[in-house]
């Protein structure tokens, strides 16, 4: 059967067979970097086009319907003009922290592919500490947006930078709990180890409401981390007109706009990991048949699937609810969503040790 | 007590949250119903609002008089100096001197469409016109006199 693992193993076969191991493993490197690259431009342009359709049917519009079929491709346009547009560093601006701060967003993006398994057995890098990793690398994201908003030398630019400070560092704290409400019940920090945990079930179901109340958290402080609708004062059109990219244009804009989507297709995939089984079927408990008729679904298309799902939920989110003031959003983290996480996790640990999961 | 606020607290807000993710979620499944116009395609059968405010124009009858008696309240009340009233007077059959306007002055770039100027008219001589299709090669196209050439006001009016 088709599957994306054979095609990862041809290829090294493939490879090792015609050059030496050297060789060898800088080219899979380099195949590595660029279907990571790719997969970017893949998700930046599909991201944007669902965003857009998604917030229009919602609102009864009709959304981008004049380039292409159904406007399918308006986001391909978009991308053009943007590659072509000129990329302008203002005169007072901080010239080299300017520049880099959209390249440092673009990173941490791509760093946070490597723990993430997309299929079985197909998975970049699968380290022993791959949750502390991917909460670990996340919170790198607020170094690029605090660069960008002082380097701008702009009051619109620094009042963004500066919400978002204190925002993405209070929401990694109960991100952070939600997870470790998962970790408690499968004792691995492995990516691999906690899909594999899920075989029987997912978590989200063999947790009880614990896990419920822990992934609703977990939707909510990533909604906030990525700095998207109801949470997105980092950007807040309406008052600081873009917040940290004001300054920003042509494909440096771009990036910190990809970056943005990015950002959210890896939370979902991390969410859908941790909760929702990422590959792994939907399998009940021992129904040998039902199981088995789940399993000739590929996996791809079960991470995918799962993913999008958790897309299409935080896209719902932004065209539904109102945006927060910055009191209000300290107020939700530090007076709700941590305590209830906090004993949310006490919870969790006494259902682990009296094994009252399934 | 403090613990039963906050449970309810946390009850409220995510109740009416799902309220509103309900609403959208409704229409986002029902796509059918699109409130907004795909204006130059449909540029015949174009609905637009009552409420809706194009341009500033004097109706005229067919006797082509107007109500406009000339008291350049329109001007008064104009924010931005859009109106210019220009006055002169007419010699009633009585022989007595009555004020009695010569060029209502509208310059359509000016205009904010902010309605002020109607609301002042005494008289209602002018209105909120539904024409919004005002591109012009030239600028000097925008101040437009409101009166007809050879209008005069109506009988009855003051």
């Amino acid at each position: 059967m088709w599957s994306l693992s054979k095609i990862a193993n041809t290829i090294h076969e493939w490879l090792r067979t015609t050059f030496n191991s050297t060789l060898a493993t800088i080219l899979e490197m380099v195949l590595a970097g660029v279907a990571v690259i790719s997969l970017f431009a893949i998700l930046g342009l599909v991201l944007v086009i669902m965003e857009r359709k998604v917030s229009a049917w919602m609102q009864i519009r009709l959304g981008p319907n004049r380039v292409g079929p159904k406007g399918m491709l308006q986001s391909l346009a978009d991308t053009v003009k943007l590659l072509v547009k000129e990329g302008l560093t203002p005169n007072g601006a901080d010239k080299f922290l300017f520049n880099l701060a959209p390249f440092i967003a673009m990173m941490v993006a791509m760093l946070l592919m490597a723990p993430i398994a997309f299929a079985k057995d197909f998975q970049l890098w699968d380290l022993n500490i791959g949750v502390l990793y991917i909460s670990a690398v996340s919170s790198i994201m607020v170094i690029s947006i605090l660069m960008a908003g002082w380097s701008s030398n702009n009051k619109y630019s620094l009042m963004g930078a500066m919400r978002s400070g204190a925002q993405i560092v209070s929401y990694e704290l109960s991100a952070g709990l939600s997870i470790l409400s998962i970790v408690v019940l499968t004792g691995s920090l492995q990516v691999s180890e906690i899909i594999q945990s899920q075989s029987n079930g997912w978590w989200i179901f063999k947790g009880h409401i614990p896990a419920i109340i822990s992934f609703v958290i977990f939707m909510i402080a990533v909604t906030a981390e990525t700095n998207r609708a109801p949470f997105d004062l980092a950007e807040a059109e309406s008052e600081l007109t873009a917040g940290f990219h004001t300054e920003y244009s042509g494909m440096k804009f771009a990036l910190f706009f990809l970056a943005e989507y990015v950002n959210v297709f890896i939370v979902c995939a991390i969410g859908a990991t941790v909760f929702l089984g990422g590959w792994m079927p939907f399998h009940i408990g021992s129904w040998e048949g039902f199981n088995h008729l789940m399993d000739f679904i590929p996996s791809s298309i079960w991470f995918f699937g799962k993913t999008f799902f958790l897309i299409f939920l935080i896209m719902w989110f932004r065209w539904s609810f109102p945006r927060l003031r910055i009191d209000q959003l300290l107020n939700l983290e530090w007076k709700y969503l941590l305590p209830i996480s906090m004993v949310n996790l006490l919870l969790m640990t006494a259902i682990a040790i009296l094994g009252w999961y399934f | 007590m403090f613990l039963k606020d906050y449970i309810k607290d946390v009850y409220n807000a995510v109740k009416s949250l799902l309220v509103g993710m309900r609403r959208t979620g409704y229409y986002f499944t029902h796509h059918q119903e699109i409130i907004t116009q795909q204006y130059p395609d449909n540029r015949s059968t174009l609905h637009l609002p009552e409420r809706f405010k194009g341009e500033v124009v004097m109706p005229h009858d067919e006797r082509n008089e107007h109500r406009c008696t000339g008291c350049t309240a329109c001007e008064l009340a104009c924010p931005n100096g859009t109106i210019k009233v220009i006055t002169k007077f007419d010699i009633t059959p009585e022989g007595k001197k009555k004020k009695a306007v010569d060029k209502l002055v509208y310059h359509l770039e000016l205009c904010t469409m902010c309605n002020l100027c109607v609301e002042a008219c005494p008289s209602d001589a002018i209105k909120m016109a539904q024409t919004f299709e005002h591109s012009v090669y030239d600028r000097s196209q925008f101040t437009k006199i409101l009166n007809n050439p050879g209008s005069k006001i109506m009988e009855g009016v003051e």
